[in-house]
């Protein structure tokens, strides 16, 4: 009998395969074509304490094997997502876990806050947002700016507190270190890479705010890197994504040391994709005589 | 629940340099798909995102969609032979209001690879007035097949190669001077349509606009495929792939 369930900061998970925030929205599109309570939770699209319209269009660009994305953090708002959505999305049977984004540490603060009175599993903190002009991304970057903000929202937070990790930065092990001795109960990794699309016949940029995070298959090695060195520096649960396509994929992230991992880009390929990942992860369980999916999470062996 | 399909190309045949006409095996999407919605197609190993493309017509197990290959998805789209299989999501997005009978005098205008999602609605409506508007004479396709469903199909062409010499919405402009018009429903290229929604509202005609943008999900969740509304806030932009690609003309602004 293969045993896919896990915890991490104490909440248990049915399968280690969550939805990444910002390209699932809040479910009701990705509801129409699986059964979201076969997952083992919901990363919602990212929040800020006040609504947000997002950036200009072209907001999307492919690239080899990856996407360039500029939304911008369209979202309704933090109050808008507790009244309406929570309420939707707790009749369903997973976890829930609202990311948010803010500009100032009393935003984040407020935030955690309002979050913490809804009935939702977990918070993740982003800091990592390369598509807006304040905080975001400028939060992730600095370990003393990461580590007191973390200790700062912890006081206000009440539900375990997931730090999301940005890849832009010299090292990333430094980063996951000032967000665990801030109080973070897990982190997330990777956000997406910054890029740029060039149109060469105008000579501008295809997305018009210019920049965007690179995601998809393309950014994978990156993120495995990451993962593994994150493992072998911090002792909190890693949520581990970057252009997951299939369970192969999924168990790479976990043997280099992933708790759970998440998927974004897939989806919109395969709408259904976190259900054939599932299958995938417990088709290479069996294959390698493996009972519960914990038994793969940091066992990678170096050259 | 929804899914996507493997579906079989019966039919496929370039009708000008680098469009190509593609027929589909694709029963439940035929079934169920409305004039205007569009098919979001999975066009090859060397591309990741799929590609949105217009629903051009419909017959009881077939899907039919002409595209112009742009880029590197279509170029994969367009090496599929008859007989190969494809993963098509659909039918998607929000279409046509065509309601049977309520528009007596129904107006469609078109222009270049924009007349193939006016098609099935032209075949729906009870005898509209069509403008076709093209690049030259090379570039006229399903004249036609148009004819077949309006006796008032007119084409123009930018250079007068071929019918009238100059834009389509010199023709919508001037038609609705002199004849009734209930509604105006176009597709095709930017310019165009911010002239055919100047032309509307300045006539206060009502009118339904197609639009496209670069896709990413296709079902209205990653928000990429922005167009720009007249409201506020979080309203500002809408997605295309999901509340539109039709949208009244009132509601947007086609600043993008």
């Amino acid at each position: 009998m293969i045993d896919m369930s896990t915890e991490i900061a104490g909440v248990k998970f049915k399968n280690p395969i969550i939805t990444a925030s910002g390209t699932f929205g809040f479910g009701e599109e990705f509801g129409e074509y699986a059964d979201l309570s076969e997952y083992g939770g919901i990363c919602v699209k990212g929040l800020t304490l006040k609504p947000r319209a997002g950036n200009r269009p072209p907001r999307i660009a492919e690239t080899p094997s990856g996407i360039l994305n500029s939304v911008g953090l369209q979202n309704p708002g933090v109050e808008y997502f507790a009244e309406h959505d929570v309420p939707k999305l707790k009749k369903l049977d997973t976890n829930i876990i609202a990311n948010m984004s803010g500009n100032t540490t009393e935003e984040y603060c407020r935030m955690a806050e309002i979050l913490s009175d809804t009935d939702i599993s977990m918070i993740e903190m982003n800091i990592s947002c390369p598509n807006v002009k304040c905080g975001g991304m400028s939060f992730g970057t600095d370990a003393k700016t990461v580590e007191a903000l973390t200790k700062e929202v912890k006081k206000y937070a009440k539900k375990p507190l997931i730090v999301k990790l940005s890849p832009n930065v010299t090292s990333v092990k430094e980063i996951a270190a000032a967000a665990e001795s801030g109080g973070a109960d897990a982190v997330s990794l990777i956000n997406t890479l910054l890029g740029m699309v060039i149109d060469v016949d105008t000579r501008k940029p295809v997305l018009a705010n210019n920049t965007g995070g690179l995601s998809g298959p393309a950014v994978r090695p990156v993120a495995v890197r990451m993962v593994y060195e994150v493992r072998n520096t911090v002792k909190i649960p890693i949520i581990g994504m970057g252009g997951i396509m299939s369970g192969r994929d999924a168990v790479e992230f976990m043997i280099a040391g992933a708790d759970i991992t998440a998927i974004g880009t897939g989806m919109f390929i395969k709408p259904d994709l976190i259900l054939s990942v599932k299958k995938e992860i417990s088709e290479y369980m069996q294959k390698h005589n493996i009972k519960s999916c914990k038994e793969i999470v940091n066992t990678l062996s170096l050259n | 629940m929804k899914r996507s399909y493997n579906c079989e190309l019966i039919y496929k045949k370039e009708i000008a340099d680098g469009i190509f006409d593609f027929r589909i095996n694709a029963p439940d999407i035929a079934s169920s798909a409305q004039c205007g919605q569009f098919l979001h197609i999975k066009c090859g190993e060397g591309t990741l995102l799929r590609r949105p493309v217009s629903i051009c017509d419909t017959s009881d197990n077939t899907v039919r969609f002409i595209f112009e290959v742009r880029g590197k998805g279509t170029g994969e789209l367009a090496a599929f032979k008859e007989g190969d299989f494809t993963d098509v999501l659909g039918p998607l997005g929000h279409g046509f209001t065509t309601d049977n009978g309520k528009y007596k005098n129904p107006v469609v205008i078109g222009g270049g690879i924009g007349v193939f999602p006016l098609f099935k609605l032209v075949k729906s409506l009870n005898d509209p007035t069509v403008f076709l508007g093209f690049r030259n004479k090379s570039r006229v396709v399903m004249s036609d097949e148009f004819a077949e469903y309006s006796k008032n199909v007119t084409i123009a062409t930018d250079d007068g190669s071929f019918g009238y010499s100059g834009f389509a919405v010199e023709l919508l402009r001037e038609h609705i001077k002199t004849s009734p018009a209930d509604i105006i429903y176009a597709c095709g290229p930017m310019p165009m349509l911010r002239a055919v929604k100047a032309i509307a509202e300045e006539a206060d005609i009502l009118c339904e606009i197609s639009l496209e943008q670069r896709m990413g999900c296709g079902i209205g969740a990653c928000l990429v495929c922005s167009c720009e509304t007249n409201r506020d806030g979080t309203d500002r932009y809408a997605r295309v792939c999901k509340n539109g690609p039709v949208f009244l003309s009132t509601e947007v602004t086609l600043n993008d």
